[in-house]
């Protein structure tokens, strides 16, 4: 007679590719977490929206059409899945000094305090974005966006369930303690912050949200990029399957901000001017307020890249832990051991470029390919202006414009890239970044549309809908 | 110079200088709030003592600590009210990251040791602050404390750690530079504050160290407290301690003004200490000028000369010169010691010492001079003393006799110059227990291990006279030429000293100097400086492939996993 272990399914509960219905310890552990994590949602997960059904994408596995089930959810019942891209069983190490060795699926002892580091820092980015966001709700645009929102929300979840998966399957004891601080720490709570300062800053309204998941969400790309490179081949397959989900926060964010173009577009239309008092009295968002948001944003997103010299990410590098952006792709010696890189410094207080040694300088390659990225929906929002006949382009600032991490912390830098007196750019705050009556004018706008086919009068509607629905489908039900 | 380093195109050497004050701090802040001070440690990257190296994350290089140990000593001598000091960050999120790597990379052996031995001398002096001065240290951990930076909590006598989810004590040197906690660390967790080996274990395997509850648990920290609650636990914890202290709450500080020093080429010149080098045979002559005139009468005499106080100048000068020559003049590698002036003056200062030895300050110059004197004895040099008429070895100063690694007294007088009459040394007070040697035992004790008779005969003679046969007798002394041997026999010893190997002459002296029994002091100086400074050497640490030179440039360590 077999005795049966437990009765619950767990493919059901938790969909997941990692054979969890028959590993004994990974389920308890799991299971001890869960209540903890549920827990954590209600209390801090999107506020209110309990008994809403959400028509959302869930994955339950990892095959072509497998990623993308939708239905109508209530999001604590979300099934909160753990999918590691297929395994290459030939994969090799593609850089660093195991450069050509078997990938590993274990930890090796030598690197496990830096790798269960790496994985503590990026899973506790995924919550933190959730609790920055959990007041969005009361003021949505329309039911489409609050879709995306919570979209967005249990994607991090389930992105958090995956560090947390990582943890507890290769880290003993360490690693369930630090799978249990990740819900112990709050995004901007007094005592127990996030790591990272970006995740503690809060995200207001709905503008800023957009260009959250436009900047700081592609932060989350490009590192899930390195870490989808790394020799630890879990957290390899883990982060490639995390990119497909990443890609569609960055699609809001981007489309997000190209609508509120649209309309400000329009708008500038109807009241015959670009003046941006016109344009705020016509019930739009200026072009100007737009530009400060974009400058914040992005400034505070390029601070996550860390220093531009670095012997951690040197470390990592070389041990491979973490590569860089599609290293499999870059035609070098993947060991970077002689060569160098251009890196922007400020020395004595000027701005320079200066070659580096390459492998003390990937985190500012990173940024490079980060800054380079960010470029591309700059573009196309200009795209929107240029096609509305409106002569104002966007821009990103320099790379040095309001750091706070790396050789500019403390050096005062213009959006154009020029040092200036601290008191001067003091002076100047206000025309690059958004003020305090820039932040109530946007938050006066928040007003809450959730009739199907309506939406506020600041953003255009999207070109189209989710799944082939219609964009004014009734994506959220409140019951 | 002080030769601080080996890599190719940096410095190779740089004049160190101790003397500092608070107005040129560049990396601490030392505030005063009534009984309680706060010593705030914010370094500036750009700052560093030798060029090279940035000084990131509030990690600390000599020059950084140097202003440290100034910091404890004014705060001794110049705020009797302090009854509480905390030592902490004024960086956000970040306590200190300890010794700067780079900057031990880049240096050479002999600096990388003597910059280990000031810092662990300057951590001591902390401990030694808490335990005799009524000035406890109390550590307030506001971000992570890695390595050195826990280590600097170590030294204090209460550590509170911040329980922000993320902070934690670490002490990562064995896994990522393949070297130990150079300053006391692993001795101060099992010895002071009784870290269960295996717990102490894990932490110095752990590179990232140990944060909130555990840390607590294991006795790695004391208290821990959450951010919104951290800043008043520190407060809270520091006013309760200063008020259990014994210091005066409205006495008047003394001014430390800055030592009076003159270099002029071999000569370094103090008030009541000179130096003259002899480079070709490689000693430093070291005279000491004993007081001239005799001691206030009273109390408040004694305050009123301040840091002119005969034995508390002497103190200051011996303490720069130690440092001057251990760091600056390297190959000076035995120091020869004489004295100049009245036995009697010498035995009257003592005398006042005793009579008003619970008075704040007088302590503080008692507790000075023994740690003055623990310096001379773990410094890395021969001490050769010689007792010559017109001296005054007596009492404090027969101590540099008695740390001596050889001591000669002229028997009888010089035939050709009777300027003084027959030398004499003299025993008082202060040779029988207020100047203990780091292993916690005065240096006669050391000298009689298991003798007590022989100090009970050494005590009777207190007071007196004590001419060359006398004090050889006793033990006192280890020869007593004549006049006619006397030349030939110093120049003897001398020569067949600068002869010898360096290195075999500190590992000799350092064993003979301190028998008898250990304290956690003399096991840092001894035992964990010895294997730290073996470990240096070795190839795994310090070679051209070794994990202090590729430290931060990605590179990976290749060990020779041959156990010796």
């Amino acid at each position: 007679m077999t005795v049966e272990h437990s009765n619950i399914d767990y493919s059901e509960r938790i969909p997941n590719n990692v054979g969890l219905a028959g590993n004994r310890r990974l389920q308890r552990a799991l299971e001890s977490w869960q209540p903890n994590y549920i827990k954590w949602w209600q209390d801090l997960g999107p506020d209110g929206s309990t008994g809403f059904d959400v028509y959302l994408r869930t994955a339950i596995s990892v095959e072509r059409d497998g990623w993308a089930n939708f239905g109508f959810v209530k999001m604590p019942d979300y099934r909160w899945g753990i999918f590691l891209a297929k395994p290459d069983l030939d994969r090799k190490i593609a850089f660093g000094d195991h450069l050509g060795e078997p990938a590993w699926q274990e930890v090796p002892g030598e690197y496990r305090a830096p790798l269960r580091r790496l994985i503590v820092t990026q899973g506790d980015t995924e919550p933190a974005s959730v609790e920055q966001q959990r007041h969005l709700g009361v003021t949505c645009p329309s039911l489409y966006d609050l879709r995306n929102l919570f979209q967005i929300n249990v994607e991090e979840g389930r992105h958090l369930w995956a560090m947390v998966y990582l943890l507890h399957a290769y880290f003993g004891r360490d690693g369930r303690e630090e799978a249990e601080m990740l819900l112990e720490r709050h995004s901007g709570d007094a005592d127990k912050p996030r790591i990272l300062g970006a995740f503690n800053e809060p995200t207001p309204d709905w503008l800023s949200y957009y260009m959250f998941t436009y900047f700081t969400d592609r932060d989350g790309k490009f590192q899930l990029a390195a870490l989808a490179e790394s020799a630890f081949d879990p957290l390899a397959r883990t982060c490639q399957f995390m990119l497909t989900e990443e890609a569609h926060h960055m699609f809001v964010g981007e489309t997000g901000i190209m609508r509120v173009v649209q309309r400000t577009c329009e708008v500038m239309e109807e009241v015959r001017s670009d003046d941006s008092k016109a344009v705020r009295e016509g019930g739009a968002i200026d072009l100007e307020t737009l530009q400060k948001y974009i400058n914040l944003h992005y400034s505070v997103s390029v601070d996550l890249f860390g220093q531009e010299i670095s012997s951690n990410a040197a470390t990592y590098f070389n041990s491979g832990l973490k590569g860089r952006y599609l290293e499999s792709r870059l035609d070098d010696d993947h060991r970077l051991t002689d060569s160098l890189w251009p890196v922007h410094l400020v020395i004595d207080g000027s701005i320079v470029l200066q070659d580096r040694p390459a492998l003390n300088a990937v985190n500012e390659r990173l940024r490079d390919d980060y800054i380079k990225d960010s470029q591309r929906g700059v573009d196309r929002w200009n795209a929107v202006l240029d096609s509305h006949g409106v002569e104002f382009r966007f821009t990103l600032p320099h790379r040095f414009f309001n750091r706070n991490i790396g050789t500019s912390a403390g050096i005062s830098v213009t959006p154009q890239g020029a040092v200036i007196p601290e008191a001067e750019w003091n002076a100047k705050r206000g025309d690059w970044l958004p003020t305090g009556t820039d932040q109530a004018f946007i938050g006066a706008l928040m007003n809450r549309v959730t009739e199907p086919g309506k939406i506020a009068a600041w953003i255009a509607p999207p070109v189209r809908g989710i799944d082939g629905k219609p964009w004014d489908y009734e994506y959220v039900r409140f019951n | 110079m002080a030769d601080t380093g080996t890599a190719p195109g940096q410095q190779t050497s740089v004049f160190v200088d101790f003397a500092t004050s608070p107005a040129q701090y560049k990396h601490w802040r030392l505030d005063i709030d009534g009984r309680v001070a706060r010593l705030s440690l914010d370094v500036q990257e750009d700052q560093p003592l030798v060029p090279g190296y940035e000084l990131k994350l509030n990690s600390y290089d000599l020059g950084v600590d140097i202003e440290l140990y100034d910091a404890v000593q004014r705060l001794r001598f110049e705020h009797p009210e302090v009854g509480a000091v905390i030592v902490t960050s004024a960086k956000d999120r970040v306590f200190c990251a300890g010794a700067n790597i780079k900057m031990l990379g880049q240096s050479g052996h002999g600096f990388k040791v003597n910059f280990c031995k000031f810092t662990n001398e300057t951590r001591s002096s902390m401990e030694d602050a808490s335990a005799y001065s009524g000035q406890t240290y109390i550590c307030a951990i506001n971000g992570p404390a890695a390595g050195g930076g826990y280590e600097l909590a170590l030294a204090c006598d209460h550590i509170l750690l911040i329980d922000d989810g993320s902070s934690t004590v670490s002490l990562p040197e064995l896994p990522l530079l393949a070297v130990l906690p150079g300053t006391g660390g692993l001795t101060r967790l099992v010895d002071k504050r009784g870290v269960r080996h295996d717990h102490a274990d894990f932490l110095c395997t752990t590179s990232e160290g140990i944060r909130g509850n555990r840390a607590l648990e294991w006795r790695l920290v004391d208290q821990i407290s959450p951010r919104s609650a951290f800043d008043q636990a520190v407060v809270d914890r520091a006013s309760e301690t200063a008020q259990k202290s014994d210091r005066p709450t409205s006495a008047r500080g003394i001014e430390l003004t800055p030592l009076k020093r003159h270099i002029n080429g071999d000569q370094v010149r103090y008030e009541n200490v000179t130096i003259d080098l002899d480079r070709e045979l490689g000693v430093a002559n070291i005279l000491v000028a004993g007081p001239t005139e005799a001691p206030p009468g009273d109390l408040a005499g004694i305050h009123a000369a301040g840091d002119k106080f005969w034995p508390l100048a002497l103190a200051r000068q011996l303490d720069d010169a130690i440092l001057h020559l251990r760091l600056n003049e390297t190959e000076a590698g035995t120091w020869v010691f004489r004295t100049q002036g009245d036995n009697s003056l010498v035995a009257a200062f003592d005398d006042a010492l005793l009579q008003h030895a619970s008075d704040w300050l007088v302590r503080e110059i008692i507790l000075y001079l023994k740690r003055t004197l623990k310096r001379l004895d773990v410094s890395s040099r021969s001490l050769v003393t010689l007792i010559e008429p017109g001296s005054c070895f007596t009492g404090t100063l027969l101590e540099l006799a008695l740390a001596a690694d050889r001591c000669y007294m002229l028997g009888g007088n010089f035939e050709d110059d009777h300027s003084f009459p027959d030398a004499t040394v003299r025993l008082t007070g202060m040779n029988f227990g207020p100047l203990p040697m780091v292993n916690g035992i005065t240096r006669l004790e050391g000298r009689f291990l298991g003798r007590p008779e022989a100090i009970d005969a050494i005590r009777e003679k207190t007071g007196t006279g004590l001419d060359a046969q006398a004090a050889l007798d006793l033990g006192l002394v280890t020869f007593i030429p004549d006049d006619i041997d006397w030349a030939d026999e110093v120049r003897l010893a001398l020569e067949e000293r600068a002869s010898f190997s360096p290195d075999a002459l500190t590992g000799m002296e350092a064993s003979l100097r301190f028998g008898g029994p250990e304290t956690m002091e003399s096991k840092i100086f001894g035992r964990l400086s010895a294997w730290q400074n073996w470990i240096f050497q070795r190839p795994n640490a310090s070679g051209e492939q070794g994990a202090l030179r590729l430290y931060g440039t990605g590179a990976k360590t290749h060990f020779d996993k041959g156990r010796v």
